[in-house]
């Protein structure tokens, strides 16, 4: 099986790089990171993170023959040789498939992604119905990869600026949450020109997403809030 | 060298670590959390069935039925006086936790869905309880989400991609930090504290087979032991009834807890033969070693016999789609079934370390010393996998792993308050403190080797799954303490081929194998020592739980002695639960 990653190491090269490797591998059902790991295995200078290996830690996305991904739980047999890894792009990239996700953790952090509620806590638990707790599905799942995210042009042009996917369905996961009392504040700190409105729909977030969430859907909900406040 | 000053330093950000920084930090403390991944990728994520305590949501509940179902369920090797205090504090920690905006799944009265799950009854061993509260089957993942939040709220400082390398302390033993290397930059960094907290969880990647992650390496336990702590109880692994077939990937007891069952390859629903009563939902050493037996005995499913098949379609499609849908993706990606139509693959698979550093119910690290076998360590504390407090003794409940995270998570940061209220400052780090680290990273630089990481990793995790699994005997775990000898002597001499400062990734994988290394020496010597089984630590050769002479803590020395200390029968203020035959 033949493969071509990126590779950079800013302390030896001068520019990054594609390297080829081959694995002779026996037909089965591997993931890409088994295969990884055994590329590794043949040359330790390979950097890559990656921890759970069951897609939930969210450590190990890359750009996988032009797509988002994560490594771990994507099968060897579903991807066409060679198969080409770069680092997710739209981030500096540190070394190899390695990138600085700051930027990306900048933008969550700027949502205040936590509980907002004033009232003194009660002796036991705040009550939730199940369909309220519902309206969490599809958003509480997020394990922060940011495949979504660096699959967004809007996000590639205005990282500094536009939450991004990832941010926004976090943003909406709190807004829909009916034991927070922030909705005002949180959308009148999303009422900018680029904070939210950078978003054009083109829902490259909702194919990256590995998990399956759509965040396009959650940037509507949180766009239709905001025309129903003014009116 | 880089120095940082703070009054705390906490290593490892899973859900003990974040929830001892949470309390500090809002306290007003300044705060360290040095980890070697981002928070939201410690292993606490992987959680999937939910957190014990009982609410009494579901069915009346008393946190003493609890502590009664623990200590049985630790076979009566837990202390008595951490567990009281654990059970007591559960619906404490757990609704703090909805406070803060956990997720949990919710009952039509609005209130905290709680299911049941193995060796839960009431009334001290009457029916099943339903007092384990989840998140879908994600809880872990809310919850370590949730933490992640409050400490951006509480601007807790994170070191994210620290990796910790050994601990600083003085002449004294007093603990003063912590050298860390900073993998993004190559550089090691001096984080100078007046407490040290280790909360660095587990060590799974010792087997071959393992639920764990690839980050859980025993660092804190490498840590201890270098710097002259025993490691207590480490012959206790549990090894979880159902690991994904093949890719070991953990199938939550909360599918059994929901109605699922395991079969054999006669189509025979064996737990019955081995646990009348309890059933699947026996406790995890019980329905591990009854996998085993069937598939020892030639009662396993598939073409090669090698597995059981846990049977879950029959709790319906809207049931599994709302409380297991975690389970299905999984099932989906790793056994190629949809648990909606057909039974999953599995196999018992190394999941948890009920041993590790050993510490009293409030955090702090204690060793035998001069006053008695447990003296505390100044400035130094654990919490969490990494820590052997100890609550589950020789058996796990599920759901009370993330129970413990929080209560001693909180219980740490308690006496932590205390003692830095009592110690306003902490004396110099001498001039030799760092050496121990330093030594560590300057050994990696060696150009030289004949051997390779990679290969020795493979082979430490062949010998532990091959020599020290699910059941044990002398011979072979005496071959195998031989083979990790040499394993350990090829460790000696491997190099790395990889000398970047630049997120080394090669040079991480070697410091965390010499971790593993002392977690695995620990581990097969202590249970060569254990002549009896009890819990998870099964002997062919010595059948019986022995309480005559067994009913001890076990503490491995770096040098390969072993001592032993008694276990805590007496609660804090209930009565004991004395020790007796433990059936399901």
């Amino acid at each position: 099986m033949r493969f071509s990653i990126y590779r950079f190491d800013p302390d030896a090269d001068a520019s990054p790089h594609m390297k080829d490797y081959e694995l002779a591998l026996e037909a089965g059902d591997m993931m890409l990171l088994d295969a990884l790991i055994l590329i590794k295995a043949q040359d330790d200078s390979l950097s890559l993170r990656k921890s759970c290996r069951e897609g939930v830690c969210g450590s190990d996305a890359m750009n996988i023959n032009g797509k988002n991904g994560l490594a771990c739980i994507t099968p060897l047999s579903s991807l066409k040789e060679p198969i080409e890894l770069r680092p997710l792009p739209g981030l500096p990239v540190i070394r190899d498939l390695v990138v600085d996700m700051e930027p990306f953790f900048k933008q969550y952090r700027s949502i205040k992604p936590y509980l907002i509620n004033n009232d003194p806590p009660p002796e036991t638990e705040r009550l939730q119905s199940p369909q309220e707790r519902a309206e969490l599905d599809g958003l509480y799942e997020c394990i922060l990869c940011a495949c979504c995210t660096t699959s967004c042009p809007s996000f590639w042009w205005n990282p500094e600026k536009f939450v991004g996917p990832a941010g926004l369905l976090q943003a909406w996961r709190f807004i829909a949450d009916t034991r927070d009392q922030a909705t005002s504040e949180r959308l009148d700190d999303l009422e900018d020109p680029y904070r939210l409105f950078r978003c054009h729909g083109i829902m490259n977030c909702v194919d990256a997403c590995p998990k399956g969430l759509n965040p396009t859907e959650a940037i509507g909900k949180i766009k239709g809030m905001m025309v129903r406040r003014t009116v | 060298m880089e120095r940082r000053k703070f009054d705390v330093a906490i290593i490892g950000a899973g859900g003990a670590g974040m929830r001892a920084a949470l309390q500090l930090s809002s306290a007003g403390y300044k705060v360290a959390v040095l980890s070697k991944v981002f928070p939201t990728r410690s292993h606490t994520v992987a959680a999937q069935g939910g957190i014990t305590a009982a609410l009494g949501n579901v069915t009346e509940d008393n946190w003493l039925w609890h502590m009664y179902d623990t200590v049985k369920g630790s076979d009566y090797l837990g202390d008595q006086d951490a567990i009281e205090y654990m059970c007591r504090m559960g619906p404490q920690v757990v609704y703090e936790m909805e406070h803060f905006g956990l997720p949990f799944s919710r009952l039509e009265n609005g209130k905290i869905y709680q299911r049941p799950f193995g060796g839960q009854s009431r009334n001290f061993g009457g029916d099943q309880a339903a007092r384990t509260c989840a998140a879908a089957d994600r809880t872990g993942h809310a919850m370590l989400h949730t933490l992640y939040q409050r400490n951006i709220q509480a601007k807790t400082h994170f070191f994210v991609e620290f990796l910790a390398i050994d601990l600083v302390r003085d002449a004294e033993g007093r603990a003063l930090g912590v050298v860390a290397l900073d993998m993004e930059r190559g550089e090691p960094l001096l984080v100078e504290a007046r407490a040290t907290l280790l909360a660095t969880g587990g060590a799974g990647r010792i087997f071959q087979a393992s639920t764990n992650a690839f980050i859980n390496t025993g660092d804190g336990l490498g840590m201890a032991s270098r710097a002259g702590i025993p490691l207590e109880d480490m012959e206790f692994w549990q090894f979880h009834p159902t690991g994904v077939m093949g890719a070991g990937v953990l199938i939550s007891e909360g599918v059994r807890g929901e109605g699922g069952y395991l079969v054999n390859g006669a189509g025979e629903r064996f737990m019955e033969r081995y646990a009348p009563h309890a059933r699947d939902l026996a406790g995890r050493d019980v329905v591990a070693r009854a996998i085993a037996i069937e598939i020892h005995e030639g009662r396993g499913c598939g073409s090669r016999k090698d597995h059981v098949l846990l049977k879950l379609d029959h709790i319906g499609k809207d049931e599994i789609l709302d409380k297991l849908p975690g389970i299905r993706e999984i099932a989906l990606k790793f056994a190629h079934v949809d648990p909606l139509e057909a039974p999953i693959p599995v196999v018992p698979t190394a999941h948890y370390m009920m041993g590790g550093i050993p510490t009293h119910y409030r955090g702090q690290v204690v060793v035998p010393a001069r006053t008695g076998p447990e003296e505390a360590v100044p400035g130094l504390y654990a919490i969490g996998e990494c820590a052997c407090v100890s609550v589950h003794g020789a058996n796990r409940l599920g759901g009370n792993s993330l129970l413990d995270l929080l209560v001693f998570g909180q219980a740490a940061a308690e006496h932590i308050v205390e003692f830095l209220k009592e110690n306003p400052t902490s004396p110099p780090i001498p001039r030799e403190g760092p050496d121990l680290a330093l030594a560590r990273l300057a050994r990696w630089e060696r150009r030289e080797g004949t051997e390779r990481v990679a290969d020795v990793y493979r082979d430490m995790q062949g010998i532990m799954q091959s020599h020290c699994g699910v059941f044990r005997r002398a011979e072979v775990l005496e071959e195998g303490i031989a083979k990790l000898e040499e394993a350990r002597q090829r460790l000696d001499r491997a190099a790395i081929g990889d000398h970047s400062k630049v997120f080394n990734t090669a040079r991480v994988e070697a410091l965390e194998l010499e971790n593993l290394m002392e977690v695995a020496f620990a581990t097969i010597r202590s249970a060569a020592a254990r002549t009896e089984s009890r819990g998870a630590h099964a002997r062919d050769d010595y059948p019986e739980r022995d309480d005559r002479n067994w009913l001890k803590h076990t503490l491995a020395h770096r040098d390969g002695t072993i001592d032993y200390k008694p276990v805590r029968l007496k609660p804090l203020t209930v009565s004991s639960f004395p020790p007796k035959t433990r059936t399901y």
